[in-house]
Formats: C-alpha cells, structure tokens, sequence
C-alpha cells in the first residue's frame, strides 16, 4: 500500500496533465475550456474503449471519469487500467451522485468522487488533492461511507480490522459530512492536518478492500440489485 | 492503490478432462490427491448399498462447479458422453435384479435412481455447449436448465424431463402406497400416461412456444411505449417549461438560477432516488425542507442524511428546527451554499447545518429576535433535545441539533 501514502516530492510540477473521459462532447469542450488554464488537458475519450487504448499512450496524472456512459460507463474504464497502470489516479466526474453510483465507484478504484456541479475552482483543487496522492471527500460522499459501514453495528464481519472504521475515522468522516475543511477537522479535532488526510485515506483504502460480499449485501439492503 | 489478492482457497472442481460422466470422481481424486480409480473404486462399491454411489454422484454433480477456465472454450457437444449414463441407468438395474434379486420396495429405488439418471444425462447433453457453461456458471448448476428460457429445445426438453420427474413421482407414491399386488398395472398405466405426455408435448411444445413468445415481446413493447410516455410527459411538463421560464428571466441571475437548481433536483430525484412519503420518514422529510429553502432562497443545501427513521412529533420538531436553521443561514449569512448533515443512530438523531458566512456572536443576540431562541433552542427544549448554535464573526455559523431517542422506532438502515 506504499502508493497510498503521498510520498513527499512525488507531487508533480508544473501543470498537471489530465485526460477527460465523457460521452457528451459539449461537457468535454466546457470543462476543457474551464481548466484550460489551470492544468494541461492532454486527451479525451468519449467511450470506454477509446479511453482505455487513450489513457495507456497519454499516461495522465488524472482521469476525470463520467460515471454513466452507453458502453459499460466509467466502471468498466477503472476495471481496465487499474492492473495495468497503477500511478494514474482516477476522480469521477458524474451528473449522479446516487449512493450505489459514488460507492461503486470508489470500490473500484477512483480517488475521489465529484459531481458536475463543481465550479471550476474546487474541481482543479480536487484534481490536485487526487495527483499527490489524497483522497477527495464530498460530504455526500462522507455521508455514503457512513452509511455504508455504520448502518449494521451487530453484523458479523469477517475481517473487523479490515472492514469497520476507527472511532477517530468515524469522527473525521462526520465531519467532513458536515461540512468542515481539512483544516478545520484538524483544529476541531486537535490532530494535525497530515493526521486527517491520512485518516481520510484509510477510510478509501477499507472502502476499496470491504469484500465483495459486503458489498452485495449492503447493496442489496438498500434495495439496489 | 491496491487491493489484497483473493487468498487462495483450494476449491473442489468438477475436472472437465479425463471424465468418463461429469467428472466428478476426477475432480475428486484431484482435489484429496489420490488415484483416480480409487475414487471410481469408492462409488461402484457405494454403488451396491440401493444405488448410494450414483445418488452421491448426482448430488456431487448437482452442486460442484466445473472448473473455471476449463469452461472457457466449451467441449462440443458430444453423444457419447450419453453412453455413460445409459450405462449407469443398466448396470443400477442390472445390479438390483440379479445381484440383490431384490424386488417391491428396494427395486423401485433402483428404478426411481435408474431413470433420473438417464433423464439428467439426456436433458444436460442436448442442450448446446454454451448454454451448458451458463448453467454451469450459476450458483446451482442445475438451477438454470430449470428457470431458463431462450428457445425451443430448451421448453420441449423441460416438458420432457417435467414429465419423467412427474412419473417417477407418481411410481414412487405408488410403490410406497401399494407395493407388489397392483404395482404393475399402475406402472403400466404410468408408462402409457407418460408415452402420451411426452407425445402432446412433442407436438404442442414448438405451437406453444411461438405463441407464448410473440406474447412476451408483445408486452416487452408495450411496456417500453409507456416508459417513453411516461418520460416525454415528465420531460414536457418540467424540463421544457423551466426553460421557457429561462429564456423569459434570462436577465435575472437569480430567477434564472432558482429555476435551473429546482429543475435539476427534481430531475435528479426522479432518475436516481427512490421516493418515500416526507409524512412518514425523517429522510425524506428533511430533504424535503431543505429543498423548501433551496427554492425559496435561492442557495443550495447540500444535505447528507445518514440513516433513516420513522417520524413523530418529536422528529417532526427536530425537522422544524432543523428548518428554522437552514432559513436563517439563508437570510442571514449571505452564501450561496449550506450544508445540512444528519445521522440517525439507534440512541440519538442529531443534526447539523452550517454556513460559511458572516457569522455573528450568539450572546449579542437581542430578546426580542424569537427565531433563534423559540424556533430552535426552546422547540428543542421542548421535545427533550437540545440545540447548541456555535458562530463567529466571519467563521460561518454551524448550529447542532441533538434529539435523544429510545430504540424504538429507528432503523438504521436506509429502509426505503
């Protein structure tokens, strides 16, 4: 898991080159139009094919993933190039922000999760947090991760270590569901903010590793299969 | 990013390769290490105690998967697999009749045994190599040729094997019920009613089949015509009058913004969100106000609700209050965005929103302001919770809402 951990100096200079993964062309011209300035956008796919063949020759520093495309969506793209290429990091990019959406996703590998409401301000902040290495928190998505591990407090887990979340990565978690910033968990909580971005990150890495069967069953619960 | 191989658990398999049946002695003998012949060995030795072997073979067979990959490229379909079982069904009968020379009740198990292995091996072999690595693929291998339904042979030989199990039923009842006097003729009659059977289903199957089959796409058709409908009316009666209103305000930012975020919320509940009654769950009734604001203000609330519950009028309290707080932050903080952050757990249901706005200092707060003191902190009060409001100037304004509560009633679960 070394590649969890943002190693200090890995962090890229210069602009980072970021690569779009949409089926809709206009959302691809008007986010390359709103990040044109502030990181390199060096390609675009607009289906899970082309992206995968487009990623492996570009080698971004990021993907920004649409969720929902015809041929297998953005699911499909992360199961591809997961294996293959480790060190492109993934941030899904989505119209949805529905609960098995955001999940699945994140099972799957991506970094962190915004919807497409994002000014253009916060999405280059999250595609810089998503490059060195961190994980990028909605509240929403805070609230998900919640609801995902917290909603069977009696629920035989076959590996607690792995599957159930800290008391302090709980607490982080509610914070960050309530709306406060890195910095502010940090003051609130009397920890540091490395402290809380490597919180945030174990939160992902156990959301990531949860088995499949807990997957299907919290799925299930909610009536999603 | 990693994620931790699956550890590897050595699995039973049924081997797909130097079989003579299924390929569960093989497979067997390749899981315990042991010589393959001592495990054919084990089953024909079984196989004398009323035909135990071949029922452990049947179930092995049932519930052990091929192998994967081995299933990858399906083996073509071959009829000389069937020897096998026409073999199994005779040597049964062979072996009941003269080694035990056992007739009535012993026999008819050798019987039963006999036919549902020679039917199993007909049904399983006629059916087409891909279709036979898809039953393979499911839980149950034999699960699929019984609920599965793409084509015609596939209908005709489950009204066959329906109709062999029928019989085989109905002789065991009778070999059960009135053994040795009229056994033959009611295995006569059994025999004749089953000959007829399988002829009405020979002849009827395909007819059926077709009929049943333009039905089917007939429905499919008219269920898709009403999606659409139901889409060109939703989309006719929300989406294209907010941009009509759009174009008419495109002046007004504000109008303009309102419109666009109602529009998209509704739009996104109707695709993603299953809906429940806002009178019955605290969820729903929170996302509800907070939609109330989000219009009458003009701000987005980003609500994140945790959990979920029945209402009552104390949880009905809390959602007012949890109202008041967001109207204020609305009016008051001067942002365009608030965030609304309530977790329902079994012993308290709290909740949070907070504003990155102006802020202001709680204690300078005149008497006769009533929202904070009466709508929040005193109908808090009231129902038994409490309300605290943390604010400075210029750090925003978060206000806490906390409603203890007995276990009852909650559901941690999104049960909706």
């Amino acid at each position: 898991m070394s590649e969890q951990e943002p190693v200090e100096g890995t962090a890229p200079r210069g602009p980072l080159r970021v690569f779009l993964v949409d089926d809709h062309a206009m959302f691809r011209a008007g986010v390359r139009a709103e990040l044109g300035a502030r990181v390199e956008v060096v390609g675009e796919a607009s289906s899970v094919a082309e992206a995968v063949t487009r990623i492996a020759a570009t080698q971004p520093d990021v993907v920004l993933l649409d969720v929902h495309m015809p041929d297998g969506g953005g699911r499909a793209v992360l199961e591809a190039m997961r294996r293959t290429h480790p060190q492109v990091r993934f941030l899904a990019l989505s119209v949805s922000d529905a609960a098995e959406d955001v999940i699945g996703l994140i099972r799957a590998g991506a970094r962190g999760y915004v919807t497409k409401t994002i000014s253009p301000e916060e999405l280059t902040d999250a595609i810089r947090r998503v490059a060195e290495g961190d994980a990028v928190f909605s509240p929403r998505l805070a609230g998900f991760v919640l609801d995902a591990f917290a909603s069977r407090p009696d629920a035989p887990v076959a590996d607690p270590e792995l599957d159930q979340l800290t008391n302090r990565e709980r607490e982080v978690l509610r914070l960050l569901a309530r709306g406060y910033a890195y910095k502010e968990i940090a003051k609130e909580l009397y920890i540091s903010i490395k402290t809380v971005e490597t919180h945030v990150s174990n939160v992902l890495r156990k959301l990531q590793m949860s088995n499949r069967y807990e997957l299907s069953r919290w799925a299930a619960d909610r009536r999603l299969v | 990013m990693s994620s931790t191989p699956a550890p590897h658990v050595p699995r039973l398999y049924r081997a797909t390769e130097h079989r003579l049946a299924a390929g569960v002695a093989a497979g067997i003998a390749e899981h315990l290490g042991i010589p393959v012949l001592r495990v054919r060995m084990a089953f024909m030795v079984l196989l004398g105690l009323s035909g135990l072997g071949l029922l452990l073979y049947a179930a092995f067979w049932a519930v052990v998967p091929p192998r994967p990959g081995d299933t990858a490229v399906p083996p073509r379909r071959d009829l000389a697999q069937l020897l096998p079982f026409v073999a199994i069904g005779l040597g049964v009968l062979l072996l009941q009749v003269f080694a035990f020379n056992s007739v009535g009740a012993a026999g008819t198990a050798g019987w039963l045994v006999a036919i549902i292995a020679v039917g199993a091996g007909v049904i399983w072999h006629q059916s087409g190599p891909e279709r036979r690595r898809q039953w393979g693929d499911a839980a149950v291998p034999w699960l699929g040729a019984v609920v599965e339904e793409t084509d015609r042979r596939a209908f005709v030989l489950r009204f066959i094997g329906g109709g062999v199990l029928v019989a085989v039923g109905i002789i065991g009842v009778a070999a059960v019920y009135s053994p040795a006097q009229n056994f033959d003729a009611v295995l006569n009659g059994v025999i004749f009613a089953l000959v007829g059977l399988a002829g009405v289903g020979v002849v009827t199957g395909p007819v059926l089949w077709r009929t049943w089959n333009q039905l089917r796409s007939e429905r499919e058709g008219r269920i898709r015509e009403q999606e659409r409908a139901e889409l060109a009316a939703m989309v006719h009666d929300q989406v294209l009058h907010t941009l009509a209103l759009i174009q008419r305000n495109a002046s007004d930012v504000k109008t303009v913004q309102r419109l666009a975020r109602g529009q998209e919320r509704s739009l996104r509940n109707w695709l993603y969100k299953p809906t429940a009654s806002p009178t019955e769950r605290f969820a729903a009734a929170l996302e509800q106000a907070a939609a109330e604001v989000e219009d009458t203000f003009a701000i987005t609330v980003e609500a994140v609700v945790v959990g979920d519950r029945e209402t009552d009028e104390r949880v009905g309290a809390l959602v007012a209050a949890a109202r008041e707080a967001l109207v204020n932050a609305a009016r008051h903080a001067g942002v365009q965005t608030v965030s609304l952050f309530a977790e329902v757990e079994p012993e308290q249901v709290s909740v949070f929103v907070r504003d990155r706005g102006k802020g202001f200092d709680p204690d300078t707060v005149e008497n006769h302001r009533h929202g904070v003191r009466g709508s929040i902190i005193g109908r808090m009060k009231r129902h038994g919770g409490r309300a605290e409001i943390r604010s400075e100037p210029g750090e925003g304004t978060e206000v806490r809402l906390i409603l203890p509560i007995s276990g009852s009633g909650s559901t941690a679960e999104r049960d909706r």
